[in-house]
């Protein structure tokens, strides 16, 4: 059965998404949640994501997880 | 004349004259004005070839056709010379308040020419201008002597040097308002070889606009675009560029301790979120900016000053292992007060601390100074600030910048320099675009001049794969030769985040007249660009360093997200040379000179071949 067994993961927020939320979180999810179900329990929406990485690489929010992956999630912020 | 003001100060330091002249509106359209306006001048009034410090080097300060008028962020001005850094090109830009004033005196630029016999500074006041006796605030900081300046001349702006410039340190920024810094390529050091203090402005000369129903238009339309924008409207104002240490670390390519490592745990010690929660006490804005990018923080002492923007945050920070902002904001504060470049000198004693790490640095050279240069010491930041700025005992050795002091101990590689430039905030292992950016760069190790961090990382104007090659020298391409026009203009890089190319067009005709198009001003920052390497290759730097420190492109990064990559140079390179056309050597071919309306310059290119 699909999601049996369950995984770590380590949400990282930055910027606005620190309101109100913890800024570094530890998740126990089903394996291969996909990032989209992770941004609704955050109560984030996907578009007000700018920055979305998985391990380091900026992607899309179907992306898939597995035990120990880092997501680290930025609103539109920069500088130069 | 419309934008321009049409006029030229020509001031001879060594016969203590000042010639006004006409501004040869047609040269002025064709380079736009500012950085291409400047380095025209420069190259057809200076050799390419000389001693940077010498009375026949020339130190121009010139402003953008947009500089002062009612258009977002036209509080922009440029200083162009030959670099006592790098030996090529030297394009040095800042905001705050002094460059709109300078364009109310009346004039676009000023050409400083020989060498004062003393210390002087230039007072212009419209058409009154003076040439000064300085001796009275020649050692003084750059808050010293604009206190005393302003009372000499009331309400004026001041752009100065302290003491870093008076001493020729090759790091050595030109400052304006304050903690508004010219900083890069030894640019200060140019204005103490002249023994020129200080420039102060005060004018009341409005700008003549083509359309002045049009320019009111599209002016509030671009600033409804920037405040809307979520980056220049939202994320600027609240966190300034200090926001990008997260971002930059999260990606794995925030360089650690000179580079050694790309990634580190500590980063949130000293990221954007904590400086806005723990130290901010307002926000700053320069002159007709809605940005408002700019930091205003509180010391540890108490004292309120001029914050750090991310590259001083990183140079201070994570490059010397210190995660301490009460430290990092004095060290940028100092460096404001001596006039001494943030990305540089914190840079130049992180590559001290890995020669020092490395046995090549002895405990003995320092024992003098009282200083450590182990990782993570944060007295040792703010103590060797002060020694560079003064040049005091070993400060004095690495005041000339990390490249001649790793060269000293036989090891050059040890320096993360290009063209014996510091490198910024962004290991380009994990950037492909940035990378060859920072090696093809005309004024060396620069991140602003062709910011590929906006693509790879931000995702402006679109997201584009960090790690991909593919493409990646057009790309960077197109931005060098955006970013020319949009300094050249008089205008803030950051509006990029909101405007594009067509947008500067709208607003350069409004206030000029109907002279570009989108296709013929892109063109105009290639043609500023070529002009630049043009300059460089006559002074002698060829492809040979058109190349990354030896750890960027043979040593992957040891751990975090980006563990295991390099930099791809030898792959990017002759793409970038194809898409410049120029030849194999990275030499503009005459094809390209005649394209871009340069055949006068043609001449150097037999010289630059020999």
């Amino acid at each position: 059965m699909a999601g049996e067994y369950m995984i770590k993961v380590e949400v990282r927020l930055f910027a606005y998404f620190r309101e109100g939320r913890e800024k570094n979180q530890i998740l126990m999810l089903e394996e291969n949640i996909e990032i989209s179900k992770v941004l609704g329990m955050l109560d984030i929406k996907e578009e007000e994501v700018s920055i979305l990485l998985l391990n380091g690489r900026d992607g899309p929010a179907d992306r898939k997880l597995k035990d120990g992956d880092v997501i680290a999630l930025f609103p539109p912020v920069g500088g130069g | 004349m419309r934008g321009y003001m049409g006029k030229v100060l020509r001031v001879n330091l060594s016969e203590r004259t000042v010639k006004t002249e006409k501004l040869d509106l047609n040269v002025a359209q064709k380079y736009l004005g500012s950085r291409g306006l400047g380095v025209k001048t420069l190259i057809d009034e200076v050799d390419p070839k000389v001693d940077p410090f010498s009375p026949d080097n020339k130190f121009i300060v010139a402003a953008g056709a947009l500089t002062g008028a009612p258009v977002p962020t036209s509080g922009r001005y440029m200083v162009i010379t030959k670099s006592p850094l790098t030996g090529g090109i030297a394009i040095a830009n800042s905001g705050g308040k002094w460059g709109a004033d300078f364009k109310a005196t009346g004039h676009d630029m000023i050409i400083f020419e020989g060498k004062a016999d003393k210390p002087v500074y230039l007072s212009i006041e419209d058409d009154k201008v003076e040439i000064r006796d300085a001796s009275h605030v020649w050692g003084k900081t750059t808050e010293e002597v604009t206190e005393i300046l302003q009372k000499e001349v009331k309400d004026a702006k001041v752009l100065c040097i302290g003491p870093a410039g008076e001493k020729l340190s090759f790091l050595a920024a030109v400052m304006n308002d304050l903690d508004r810094a010219a900083g890069r390529g030894g640019v200060g050091a140019v204005m103490g070889s002249k023994n020129l203090k200080a420039v102060v402005v005060k004018g009341t000369n409005k700008i003549n606009l083509f359309d002045e129903e049009r320019v009111k238009k599209v002016s509030s339309q671009k600033i409804k675009i920037l405040r809307e924008d979520p980056v220049a409207g939202q994320g600027l104002p609240t966190y300034g560029t200090a926001i990008l240490v997260n971002i930059i670390n999260e990606n794995g390519v925030l360089p650690v301790k000179n580079f050694q490592e790309s990634y580190t745990s500590d980063a949130d010690l000293i990221s954007g979120e904590t400086l806005t929660e723990k130290y901010l006490v307002k926000k700053n804005a320069c002159f007709r900016c809605p940005i408002a990018c700019g930091r205003v923080v509180k010391l540890a002492d108490g004292s309120v000053v001029g914050g750090p923007e991310y590259e001083t945050i990183w140079s201070f920070g994570a490059d010397c292992g210190v995660f301490d902002y009460d430290a990092i904001n004095e060290a940028n504060m100092l460096c404001n007060e001596y006039g001494i470049d943030t990305i540089s000198t914190g840079a130049t004693i992180a590559a001290a601390m890995e020669l020092y790490q490395r046995g090549y640095i002895k405990d003995e050279e320092i024992a003098g100074d009282g200083l450590s240069l182990k990782w993570g010491d944060s007295k040792a930041i703010t103590g060797w600030v002060k020694k560079m700025g003064l040049k005091e005992g070993f400060g004095e050795k690495m005041s000339q910048g990390s490249y001649r002091l790793a060269d000293s101990y036989g090891v050059p590689e040890i320096s993360m320099t290009v063209k014996k430039q510091e490198l910024p905030a962004y290991d380009p292992r994990g950037i492909q675009g940035h990378g060859i950016n920072y090696a093809v760069n005309n004024r060396g190790g620069c991140h602003i001049k062709g910011y590929m961090i906006n693509p790879e990382i931000l995702g402006y104007p679109e997201k584009l794969d960090r790690l991909a090659l593919e493409g990646k020298p057009a790309y960077t391409k197109v931005f060098h030769d955006l970013t020319a026009v949009i300094d050249s203009i008089g205008l803030c890089l950051f509006t990029t985040f909101g405007l594009g190319l067509h947008d500067y067009v709208e607003m350069y005709n409004a206030v000029c007249g109907d002279i570009y198009n989108d296709e013929s001003l892109l063109e105009a920052g290639e043609r500023i660009w070529n002009i630049e390497k043009l300059f460089n290759l006559e002074a002698g730097i060829t492809s040979s360093e058109d190349k990354l420190p030896k750890r960027l492109t043979d040593d992957p990064i040891p751990e975090g997200p980006s563990k295991g990559h390099v930099h791809h140079l030898d792959k990017l390179l002759p793409e970038y040379y194809a898409v410049r056309g120029w030849d194999e050597n990275g030499i503009p071919t005459e094809e390209t000179l005649r394209r871009l309306g340069l055949e006068e310059y043609k001449k150097f290119l037999g010289l630059a071949q020999a």
